[in-house]
């Protein structure tokens, strides 16, 4: 496994995979998303207790729970690179920081407009609210501290780090409904026993939440790119590609 | 389709701020980030190929004065 999958190490060879696999993310994340958002906002039937307030969970819980899986796979990369040293997976990590940032702040935006409405605050300091919180924040700090050094391996050193340290965020943001009496109400997805949610506002937000994990797939493709382009300046071929822009 | 008419549609049951608010958001922030993102890739080959020219100079200088 590990003869069949080592050239991928190579920056060119990850460059275009990249290159190949960006448009099926992009196509998927696209149709996923249409669907999800056009099915929840006009077909889904409406609450019973919320009215129609409750659409907004179509973007709430997939960007919710797309922040901390983005976390997870920042995380693994970030962890790759620093034991085995492989430039590529700090690079992925660089790409994926920014992307959990928007995704975390859209989380903690469209919780507060729900949060108004239905308990009569924008905003309360309760454990999933404040996790979530420090999450934007552990975020806000990886990118920082990898803007922060010139040596970028030494930047990813760093940044890897915290990113490993934050890890310990994740379980905190995803059991806090349980382990604190919160405002926020508990899980209603269920994966090994049946949803307590109608099959009907189910399975728009599970297509949503695909969607936007192929949104983000994409848009880490694109950085991913961006970011070997600018670690590989010397190279021949990123020259090459340099010479064509330049010349526009 | 859940709602009678379109105006009934954008009312939302008499959520139609907040609901709209979200989605509004949520839509100006990923657009903000893909369109950052797809830039990036130009701003930096620019880069690279400024630095190109630059060495370019440099040699050329150098090889005028020998």
């Amino acid at each position: 496994m590990w003869k069949w999958l080592h050239p991928y190490a190579d920056p060119q060879r990850a460059y275009r995979l990249s290159e190949r696999l960006q448009p099926w993310f992009t196509l998927l994340a696209l149709m996923f998303i249409c669907v999800g958002t056009v099915w929840g906002l006009a077909f889904a039937p409406s609450d019973y207790q919320q009215g129609d307030s409750y659409r907004i969970i179509f973007i709430h819980v997939p960007a919710a729970s797309m922040s901390m899986a983005a976390y997870m796979g920042m995380a693994t990369a970030a962890f790759v690179g620093l034991v085995w040293q492989i430039k590529l997976a700090d690079w992925a990590a660089a790409a994926i920081a920014p992307i959990g940032a928007v995704i975390t702040f859209i989380a903690l935006f469209t919780g507060a407009a729900w949060g108004k409405p239905m308990w009569g605050t924008w905003w309360v300091w309760d454990a999933r609210l404040t996790s979530e919180l420090i999450l934007l924040f552990l975020y806000l700090g990886v990118i920082s501290l990898y803007a922060s050094f010139e040596d970028k391996v030494v930047a990813a050193r760093a940044a890897g780090i915290l990113t490993l340290v934050g890890v310990i965020n994740i379980p905190i943001i995803k059991y806090s409904v349980e382990w604190w009496s919160s405002l926020h109400q508990p899980s209603t997805i269920r994966i090994t026993e049946e949803s307590t949610m109608a099959p009907e506002m189910l399975y728009p937000l599970l297509i949503n939440i695909l969607g936007f994990g192929f949104m983000i797939g994409a848009i880490t493709l694109v950085r991913f790119k961006a970011e070997i382009l600018a670690r590989n300046g010397m190279r021949p071929w990123v020259r090459e590609l340099a010479t064509a822009t330049g010349a526009k | 389709m859940q709602f009678d008419s379109m105006s009934d549609f954008f009312h939302m049951g008499g959520y139609a701020f907040y609901v709209w608010l979200s989605y509004g958001v949520t839509l100006a922030c990923v657009a903000t980030l893909i369109v950052g993102s797809a830039r990036q890739k130009g701003r930096v080959l620019r880069e690279i190929a400024q630095k190109m020219q630059r060495e370019q100079r440099l040699k050329q200088n150098r090889s005028t004065k020998q």
